[in-house]
């Protein structure tokens, strides 16, 4: 077993280190404080080919695998969480959809924008009535003549008012299965500026704060009958498959919301004195780094482990990455927590204090304990494949 | 149009420096980056070929792990990557370096040449001219801009507190420097695609019209007495102002005891 990454794979992960030093880190804090989206940071992702880097060159795409996209997620999450939330969401919520369930048209049309990053990307899946309980969506799609016609809202959306092309999923009618009757769900794809799509409340978040969460309204919306994407009534099984790829992409966040709270933490214990030595001599401060190191090293393996079998599908489609994807959400988001946690810790005062950091990390990584499937759902994920 | 940039695979002081017994560089136990001067030329030959379509061929000498810059400058965009690479090239000093160089030049048709003004770990700034020279080549060096006008360059120059705005047909050799441009990042896909390219190797056979008394350490007129690292001065002094106006007027004075203002 070689835990070693490839040349190629080194070279990358040093390019996006240098991007994320040089271009994320610096507004990181501006944008969490100012709760604005860093439509700059955005324009120079775009430039370079980050929005598209698992996609195919033949769409416009950098040709990359998953490891690279997850270690690119990573090493933005390290410096700043909601930068890196912007790319998995875009990647692995709207675009991975696309290319697996589009048509050739479905794919030629949207996918080249959204890899070189002239469009972005957002899934629309979550309803007020409808988080952990996703077959209890109200969202309906009629079809009238040669138009889908949506009704409903979609709440606590990513990227929700800056992106333009959305994946969203909605009721398209009943179907008998096992003597009940079930919803039938479909998947569409939806155009900003379709008359009718229109956008609620922006959410005031604890964390991500520079994160686009919105409420997206359907009122009559009519899109055409070639937006349907996959088959009608495999909605809900396109968004579970989604959710698998999308939380390798939360997983790497995550990770690297630890790993980044970890190194800025090992260089402030060396430095802050206390009873006339560094923090760092107090064994106290040596054993929970030393714990904190090994947690965020478990959980790097698993999120590399769930970003390789995700390779794996992409050559062999009757591979399943979602239990190696669960177990890798599940164990990065904890890990986060409480490595951010405990960071905020060790800092002492100056972890209270929004200059430093740490505190903002924390509050971005409790987001990853619940967004794209809370650990809770993870924990079904992975006991029902056990339980089988 | 054809450009070949000149780069180098430098320390990265980051890592520390280690030197071998003869007092040169034990590079192969350093971390390594590009020279930041070449990475502008780079930068510079890049904008050229986004323009105009030149081709852009990256040379370097060096250990066989040189070969990473090449990749590097090939991610970024470079079309070639030549190694020079030979044991008897090792230990040059910059007379054998630019012999070495405009050795594996003369086999190759180019418009223009660049190079970095100078490499962070010798800091001579003599390589770039002494390769013209050897070329036969005019060189404008310190180059702050780069203009392009069919078979001309057109070049401001940094001197001083001014500039020069010099002109010089092609074929000619430019050198850069650091702040002539911001230098473009890779691609991921760049990555990928570099690390297959083919890096095309030289070695002392593939130069042309050179001797081996110009070579390697051999050839090197100007011999090493003696290197280390940064050797610390002391502590240095500890002063807390009463005030910041104390402050100002104590570093004032400080800088008046030093000649510096």
């Amino acid at each position: 077993m070689d835990f070693s990454l490839s040349k190629e794979h080194e070279m990358a992960r040093q390019l996006f280190k240098d991007f994320a030093e040089k271009e994320v880190k610096p507004l990181a804090q501006e944008i969490d404080e100012q709760h604005r989206f860093p439509r700059e940071t955005v324009d120079k992702l775009a430039k370079y080919g980050f929005l598209g880097i698992p996609v195919p060159k033949e769409y416009g795409g950098q040709g990359c695998d998953i490891q690279t996209y997850v270690m690119c997620v990573e090493e933005m999450a390290k410096v700043c969480g909601t930068t890196s939330v912007i790319i998995s969401a875009h990647t692995s919520l709207c675009v991975d959809p696309i290319l697996t369930y589009g048509t050739e048209e479905q794919k030629k049309k949207y996918v080249p924008d959204l890899a070189s990053g002239k469009k972005l990307g957002a899934f629309g899946l979550t309803e007020p009535g409808a988080g952990t309980d996703a077959q209890g969506q109200q969202t309906k799609a009629v079809l009238d003549g040669d138009e889908w016609v949506l009704n409903g809202s979609k709440c606590f959306i990513t990227n929700g008012k800056e992106a333009d092309v959305y994946i969203i999923i909605a009721v398209t009618g009943k179907v008998e299965k096992k003597g009940k009757m079930l919803k039938e769900i479909s998947a569409f794809i939806v155009e900003k500026g379709t008359p009718g799509f229109t956008f609620g409340t922006k959410e005031n978040k604890m964390g991500i704060c520079g994160s686009s969460t919105y409420e997206l309204i359907f009122t009559d919306c009519r899109i055409p009958k070639e937006n349907l994407l996959g088959q009608q009534g495999k909605g809900f099984a396109i968004a579970m498959h989604t959710l698998d790829g999308g939380r390798i992409g939360i997983a790497a966040q995550a990770l690297g919301l630890a790993e980044g709270a970890l190194e800025t933490t090992i260089e402030y214990v060396k430095e802050r004195k206390q009873f006339g030595r560094s923090i760092a001599q107090f064994q106290n401060t040596q054993f929970v780094l030393a714990d904190l190191a090994t947690k965020v090293e478990a959980a790097k393996l698993l999120v590399y482990k769930a970003a390789a079998k995700k390779d794996e599908y992409r050559t062999n489609p009757k591979i399943s990455y979602s239990v190696e994807a669960a177990q890798a959400k599940l164990m990065a988001a904890e890990v986060a927590m409480e490595v951010t946690t405990k960071c905020v810790q060790l800092h002492g005062g100056y972890g209270y204090i929004k200059e430093y950091g740490v505190e903002r990390m924390m509050r971005d990584a409790k987001i990853t304990e619940i967004y794209e499937g809370t650990s809770e759902v993870q924990r079904m994920v992975i006991s029902g494949a056990l339980l089988k | 149009m054809k450009v070949v940039v000149c780069i180098k695979q430098v320390p990265d002081t980051k890592g520390g420096v280690k030197f071998n017994p003869d007092g040169t560089l034990d590079r192969g136990a350093m971390l390594a980056i590009m020279n930041p001067d070449d990475k502008a030329g780079l930068e510079a030959a890049l904008r050229l070929k986004d323009q105009y379509g030149a081709e852009v061929t990256v040379l370097t000498m060096g250990l066989p792990k040189a070969a990473d810059v090449l990749r590097e400058a090939i991610a970024m965009g470079a079309d070639k990557g030549i190694l020079v690479t030979d044991r008897v090239l090792g230990g040059a000093d910059t007379w054998a370096t630019s012999t070495t160089i405009a050795g594996a030049l003369r086999n190759l048709d180019y418009d223009l040449i660049i190079t970095g003004r100078q490499a962070i770990d010798g800091d001579t700034a003599q390589v770039g001219p002494q390769i013209a020279e050897h070329l036969g080549l005019p060189v404008i060096s310190y180059a702050q801009e780069i203009k392009v006008d069919g078979d001309k360059v057109t070049v401001r120059r940094q001197f001083d507190d001014r500039y020069h705005m010099v002109e010089a047909k092609m074929p000619c050799l430019i050198t850069a420097l650091s702040e002539l441009n911001d230098p473009r990042y890779m691609t991921p896909g760049g990555i990928f695609d570099a690390c297959k390219a083919e890096i095309t190797t030289w070695g002392r056979a593939d130069l042309k019209d050179v001797e081996d008394c110009n070579l390697g350490l051999a050839g090197s007129p100007t011999k090493i007495a003696k290197a280390s690292d940064k050797v610390r001065k002391g502590a240095g002094e500890k002063v807390v102002p009463e005030s910041p106006e104390e402050a100002v007027s104590y570093i004032v004075g400080k800088m008046n005891e030093k000649h510096l203002i």
